[in-house]
């Protein structure tokens, strides 16, 4: 059989596309899409009944609305969209050919079929466990044979990826490393087998259990082992859109990063460290020490974190080097001013880089902190903080990709210019808004996941205080406008995908595989030299790094205020 | 060249780092071990540490020694369903059964006193959330977790479960009394 060796180069962006290639990076692109949109009409669901002043659908209605929300959007928008992105970073950042395609698509179907099982399930009425599924409550068998399905077709696109390394080594389409972008891609990979291997240990004997062949599924077990699926879902989110945004810099400013090996390192930190997050679900548990809560909550001694604030500051930080080096040298901030501020690729990745950071970041370590979390465990709080990760970090960093890849993937102009210049910031503020809403109702103690805050019904209703239920309206309102943003990225993908205009460019042709090999590498110094006379009090990106020192203010004074907070509640040991 | 292209550089490890990046990674890392060790400092030094204690347990068990106590310590019902509220010696043992949808019994704690409090579901998993305290604990079936807590102000608090435990999840709430201790 032979092999498909035809290639297209982007006139444009000069990127590669193997034939077999861009049909799955499209289609798997389009499944997510389309997630996103079933996900985005449950979310307006969700909002409108958790509205205290609106409350629109009865309680079981909403539960498995929420379900379906979560599932949609956590796991079928995002690792849909993942796959495309592991495909683009290896097939096409390394000119390189798809290793078994066919795989590939049998990888692809076999996780449409597992969506679809999972949403009939939860549709039918008789599923409504929430994304976590937690035992000894149970879903219909079909809802775990559905998630088992769409893991192990994520699993067989991994490896289809690492495939295609080892094919782009082999035929010799690159010199030297692989890029950074591909780096972080391969970050998020290594996390998604891991995840996916966790997924299988916990969902298949709960897939048993439903069934009836196993008798009795331990709860704690259950949390412990699914965890490390749930929250390592999460970590692939992270590699991967921390890749997004290095590539976005790359993309927008010709940025390279400031040193490969400090970024790379910091890649290194997350397949080491990050996974450990787990017990971040765990800590208000009974039955595990405070010795493996704080090791592990702490990824070791948050060496994750430390991670995360290096990319933090050397994504900016590249792009603040390629600013300068283009002219825009003045003060500590003209490379931010002059920036494209109505690219929504640019953006949208600098909204996804500080939502994620100040909004997601410093919360998650707080309340991953082993004491912190007893007066945040469960709160509203919680789905305030991974808003601001996984729908400011990794949706709105995938948003902005979006906008780079229609033309040059898709070879469609972009409709409705105008408004997506505006999409990013409606959706990046709602979503900001939405997140800061929810902790702030979550500090006044109002539960996540709960369809009536004024307790009707029940014998002895607790009364929130008035403040509470402001921030829950205010919260409808930020997510009614988050719900607009992503209306309107919906608009402007599907019309442009489907009704905008076409870009004439050169097609497929055969390329065989000595002349797809890289060129020889360019002779270069031996020790690389430093970047030259930027800058200012030999930082080469002064601006970066006052914004870092800000961060790490907030972060400071935020993290010791809830001590303080801590210590005023009842004494318990 | 840019990030999405291999390193120019084949021997990019030895480029030296920048300023900016090695001071950040410094200051970074030093943070990241101040975060760490105030968690084994609170726990010598504060006082709000959730406890280690747990033990394996059934439900007839556990409602067994929660049944003995409501039996020794009633002081009154309330509610139409006449939940009991129970007054238990400070210092004593004090169960909560946690169960659809309801927490049982109703518990009057003395204000400044210390007490035992187990905690266990006896069906699906659910949220212990003290309310306005905002302190919250999961609960699980099977394991009886043992919180050594001490109210401090005086009033009247809620509970609420906040693990979300089917349709009438909303209607799971309770109140606990804090009171002065008895003179003499």
């Amino acid at each position: 059989m032979a092999v498909n060796r035809n290639f297209r180069t982007c006139p444009s962006t000069g990127l590669v596309y193997h034939e077999p290639a861009e049909k799955l990076i499209r289609w798997n692109a389009v499944a997510g899409v389309v997630s996103l949109l079933v996900g985005g009409i449950l979310a307006l669901l969700v909002t409108l009944t958790r509205w205290p002043a609106v409350k629109l659908l009865p309680p079981d209605w909403f539960y498995l609305v929420l379900t379906a929300h979560g599932l949609d959007m956590l796991v079928f928008w995002i690792i849909f969209f993942e796959i495309a992105v592991l495909y683009f970073a290896a097939s096409t950042l390394l000119k390189c050919r798809l290793a078994t395609p066919k795989v590939a698509w049998v990888a692809f179907w076999l996780m449409i079929v597992g969506a679809l099982m999972n949403n009939v399930a939860v549709f039918k009425g008789d599923s409504s466990v929430m994304f976590t599924s937690y035992v000894p409550m149970g879903a219909h068998p079909l809802f775990y044979l559905g998630l088992i399905l769409f893991a192990v077709g994520a699993l067989v696109a991994c490896f289809v990826f690492f495939g295609t390394l080892v094919v782009g080594k082999a035929e010799k389409t690159y010199n030297g490393s692989i890029p950074l972008v591909t780096f972080g891609a391969v970050t998020a990979a290594i996390i998604a087998v891991f995840t996916i291997a966790a997924g299988a240990i916990i969902l298949i004997p709960t897939f048993l259990w439903s069934v009836g062949l196993v008798s009795h599924i331990d709860s704690l077990m259950y949390r412990t082992v699914w965890w490390a699926f749930g929250h390592s879902s999460q970590q692939i989110n992270v590699a991967a859109h921390v890749s997004v945004w290095y590539a976005i810099a790359a993309i927008v400013f010709g940025a390279k990063p400031m040193s490969e090996k400090v970024s790379r390192g910091a890649f290194v930190l997350y397949i080491l460290f990050l996974q450990l997050a787990s017990a971040h679900h765990l800590l208000a548990d009974p039955g595990l020490t405070s010795n493996w809560k704080i090791f592990n909550t702490s990824y070791a001694m948050y060496l994750a974190v430390l991670a995360s604030m290096v990319h933090g500051l050397t994504v900016p930080g590249a792009i603040e080097v390629a600013q300068r080096e283009k002219g825009f040298n003045k003060g500590l901030f003209e490379w931010l001013r002059k920036a494209p501020w109505g690219n929504p690729s640019f953006s949208g990745m600098f909204m996804s880089l500080v939502g994620f950071g100040f909004l997601g970041g410093i919360s998650g370590v707080m309340m991953g902190t082993e004491q912190l979390n007893l007066i945040i465990h469960n709160t509203i709080y919680v789905p305030g903080h991974f808003h601001a990760t996984v729908v400011v970090g990794t949706t709105l960093a995938f948003m902005a990709l979006t906008y780079f890849l229609i033309p040059t993937l898709f070879r469609r102009e972009l409709m409705f210019p105008g408004m997506a210049k505006w999409q990013t910031y409606v959706y990046g503020l709602g979503m900001m808004g939405f997140s800061v809403f929810m902790m702030g109702a979550g500090t006044l103690g109002v539960p996540r996941r709960h369809w009536d805050m004024a307790f009707s019904g029940a014998a002895l209703p607790h009364e929130f205080p008035g403040t509470a239920y402001l921030m829950m309206g205010l919260m409808a309102v930020s997510g009614i406008l988050a719900v607009v943003g992503g209306a309107m990225y919906l608009l402007i993908t599907v019309g442009s995908v489907f009704l905008g205009k076409k870009i004439q460019t050169p097609d497929f042709k055969r390329v065989p595989v000595r002349e797809g090999m890289a060129p020889p590498p360019v002779p270069v110094a031996a020790v690389p030299a430093g970047h030259g006379k930027i800058g200012m009090g030999g930082f080469v990106a002064p601006g970066t790094f006052v914004l870092a020192m800000v961060f790490l203010t907030s972060f400071i004074l935020y993290y010791f205020v809830n001590w303080k907070y801590l210590s005023t509640v009842w004494p318990l040991k | 060249m840019s990030a999405i292209q291999s390193p120019t550089e084949r021997i990019w490890w030895k480029q030296p780092l920048d300023r900016v990046e090695g001071t950040w990674i410094v200051i970074a890392f030093v943070w990241c071990l101040v975060m760490f060790f105030m968690m084994p400092y609170w726990h010598i030094y504060g006082k709000q540490n959730l406890s280690n204690e747990a033990y394996r347990s059934t439900p007839e068990a556990f409602l067994a020694k929660a049944q003995a106590m409501v039996d020794k310590y009633t002081v009154r019902t309330v509610t139409e369903q006449n939940i009991p509220v129970v007054h238990p010696v400070p210092g004593s043992d004090v169960y909560l059964v946690a169960r659809l949808w309801q927490f049982w019994p109703v518990l009057e704690l003395e204000e400044g006193q210390t007490y035992r409090l187990h905690i266990m579901s006896t069906d699906w998993l659910h949220g212990f959330s003290l309310q306005p305290e905002n302190i919250n604990i999961q609960i699980h079936p099977g394991y009886e977790h043992v919180v050594t807590l001490t109210p401090t102000r005086e009033g009247t608090y809620s509970l609420i479960c906040n693990e979300y435990c089917g349709i009438n999840h909303h209607t799971m709430a309770s109140k606990l009394y804090v009171v002065k201790p008895k003179k003499g």
